[in-house]
């Protein structure tokens, strides 16, 4: 864009400033910071671990590591039941939470709690919950039937469990309230329509609340894959991947591989869920920067 | 009074056939954390739904730092603060000079740097940290809340850009030529016109970035590790190593560690589901 500025006919600008205007130049300096900021920290560490996994070894190393391949399948199970759960529990709930009753807005205001406190301490009073020497839940399984209760986390599948519903404690409140926002969008006047045809519930949702929440829900769904990839928490602070390094999923055995000084397979065992977390990326970045 | 009819209570009934369940569910691992936090020692592991005794000893224990596990409590406290603080300062720095180019100088390339932004959002941050782990050691961080701070201002500022840029696309162009007719300059513009126009997005966007720096634990125990520069999160994690750990000093310190971002919160709750939850996932 060619701008005139006073006194520039004399004196010729030079060529960069004739293209861009003051406000431009402004844009670029306010820029500069996250620039820097995502240059230094986002991809000078990504271009460095990359080139840390560059090593065709370190993917053979990783694929003859039993912990690896349990821990993708892990990873899997994880995604599949983690999300699935959460999210029919979400829509269901949303459902629930639209209602209009004093008491139900209460308890929505209580709901959202695991949401708004942090993970490590809720985290850390299921795991005591859990003791099977100490634990609440094995004392009321002992006083109500005398029997000793199951040592939870020293089962990989019940531990793995475990770290699942945690998960879902934590994220379905903010799940819920997302669903809630799309679901309370929808127009009244067609459940009232449908009502006067005489809709019985599930034909209301069949024909009503589904269609026009589909899309959001396919996106939710996509986005809480990419978080609970990277949920480190649920498992490390529940089980520490154990027992016997059998609990692990992608985003714990990285960093028990950092931990064990093995930067390189650490980089590599993060670049081979890359396949599964790019076309989740592009597809989240195509809907949300239109 | 009117009688409520049979079908009503019906409703009601199966209202709260899912209404308690939810109830129970939500509170459970909270109470349990409350109740070991008014327990004594010795009430403690009785399993009781309510202690005989209820003290408020174990949060005396902790702020008074009685105990070799809590002999940095404050320190640690003040170390949380101080990077919450920093990093929600920072990113919203960051978050609105770029959300203002981006949107309203319309800088070339804007867009393009939005998508970058939006590349970091969905990377999980757990996948981040391996190779920002070493890179802060390259840099010389390690162990130095710098680390943290920036390690959050990265994480948060994609998101926050994001968000800032909807709502500031929302503003109308017409208050910025006005500005500019009357002669306001382009930093004049930013601070009197554009920056109280967008405080409710600001307010929603700082808690955020202060909630995530708080509440953050694996870059906090990966980039820390000094008792001294630790933070809360990273002592509490610490607990765990212990085979003789003090449960019940664990969940009071845990509750206290959990009180200011339910506060936080609850107090801007009004931005925050407005702000975030409108950002989080467009339809």
């Amino acid at each position: 864009m060619a701008i005139t500025l006073s006194g520039s006919d004399t004196i010729p600008a030079p060529p960069w400033s004739s293209r861009l205007t003051t406000a431009q130049v402004w844009g670029i300096l306010l820029l500069a910071p996250y620039l820097l900021v995502f240059l230094a920290f986002v991809v000078y560490p990504v271009c460095y671990g990359l080139y840390l996994a560059r090593d065709p070894q370190n993917y053979v190393a990783l694929y003859n590591d039993p912990i690896f391949a349990r821990a993708a399948v892990n990873t899997l199970i994880f995604l599949v039941i983690g999300i699935n759960v959460k999210m029919l529990i979400a829509l269901f709930l949303s459902g629930f939470f639209a209602q209009q009753r004093p008491w139900i807005k209460w308890l929505s205001v209580i709901f959202i709690l695991p949401w708004a406190v942090p993970s490590i301490p809720t985290i850390l009073s299921v795991r005591f919950m859990l003791n099977p020497e100490w634990g609440v839940i094995n004392h009321l399984i002992f006083s109500f039937t005398g029997d000793d209760g199951p040592n939870w986390l020293n089962n990989p599948a019940v531990a793995l469990t475990m770290a699942i519903g945690v998960h879902i404690w934590k994220s379905l409140p903010f799940w819920t309230l997302i669903l809630l926002t799309g679901r309370l969008a929808i127009p009244h006047d067609l459940y009232e329509a449908s009502e006067v045809d005489g809709a019985n519930p599930w034909q209301k949702f069949r024909f009503i609340t589904w269609p026009s929440m589909q899309t959001l829900y396919v996106t939710c769904t996509l986005l809480s894959m990419i978080w609970t990839l990277g949920d480190f928490n649920s498992v490390y602070l529940l089980t520490g991947g154990g027992p016997a390094d059998l609990t692990h999923v992608l985003s714990t055995l990285g960093i028990r591989y950092l931990r064990l000084d093995q930067l390189s397979l650490a980089m590599a065992s993060i670049v081979v869920a890359m396949p599964l977390v790019l076309p989740l990326v592009y597809f989240m970045m195509k809907r949300l920067s239109r | 009074m009117k009688l409520p009819t049979l079908k009503e209570v019906g409703t009601e009934a199966k209202l709260l056939l899912i209404g308690i369940p939810v109830f129970i569910w939500t509170m459970v691992p909270i109470y349990h954390m409350f109740l070991f936090a008014i327990s004594p020692k010795e009430d403690a592991f009785s399993g009781k739904l309510w202690p005989d005794h209820p003290t408020l000893h174990n949060f005396h224990i902790v702020f008074y730092q009685e105990h070799y596990f809590l002999r940095d409590f404050w320190i640690q406290f003040w170390n949380s603060t101080v990077i919450a603080l920093s990093a929600g300062a920072l990113t919203l720095f960051i978050a609105t000079a770029a959300a203002f180019s981006i949107s309203r100088l319309r800088v070339p390339g804007g867009r393009w740097v939005m998508n970058l932004a939006l590349f970091t959002y969905f990377i999980p941050a757990a996948f981040l940290a391996v190779p920002m782990y070493r890179t802060m050691g390259n840099y010389g961080l390690l162990n130095n809340h710098w680390s943290l701070i920036l390690a959050m201002v990265t994480i948060a500022s994609p998101y926050a850009i994001w968000v800032l840029k909807q709502a500031s696309d929302k503003l109308p162009v017409e208050l910025d030529e006005a500005a500019t007719m009357d002669g306001a300059t382009t930093l004049q513009l930013f601070r009197l016109v554009y920056v109280p126009l967008m405080m409710p997005s600001l307010v929603a966007i700082g808690t955020y970035a202060v909630l995530l720096a708080w509440n953050e634990y694996l870059y906090a125990f990966l980039l820390l590790s000094k008792d001294t520069n630790i933070t809360l999160p990273v002592a509490l994690g610490n607990f765990l190593a212990a085979d003789d750990s003090p449960w019940e000093l664990l969940m009071t310190t845990g509750f206290i560690y959990a009180l200011p971002p339910a506060a936080i919160y609850y107090a801007f709750k009004r931005y925050m589901v407005g702000g975030l939850t409108a950002g989080a996932v467009k339809s």
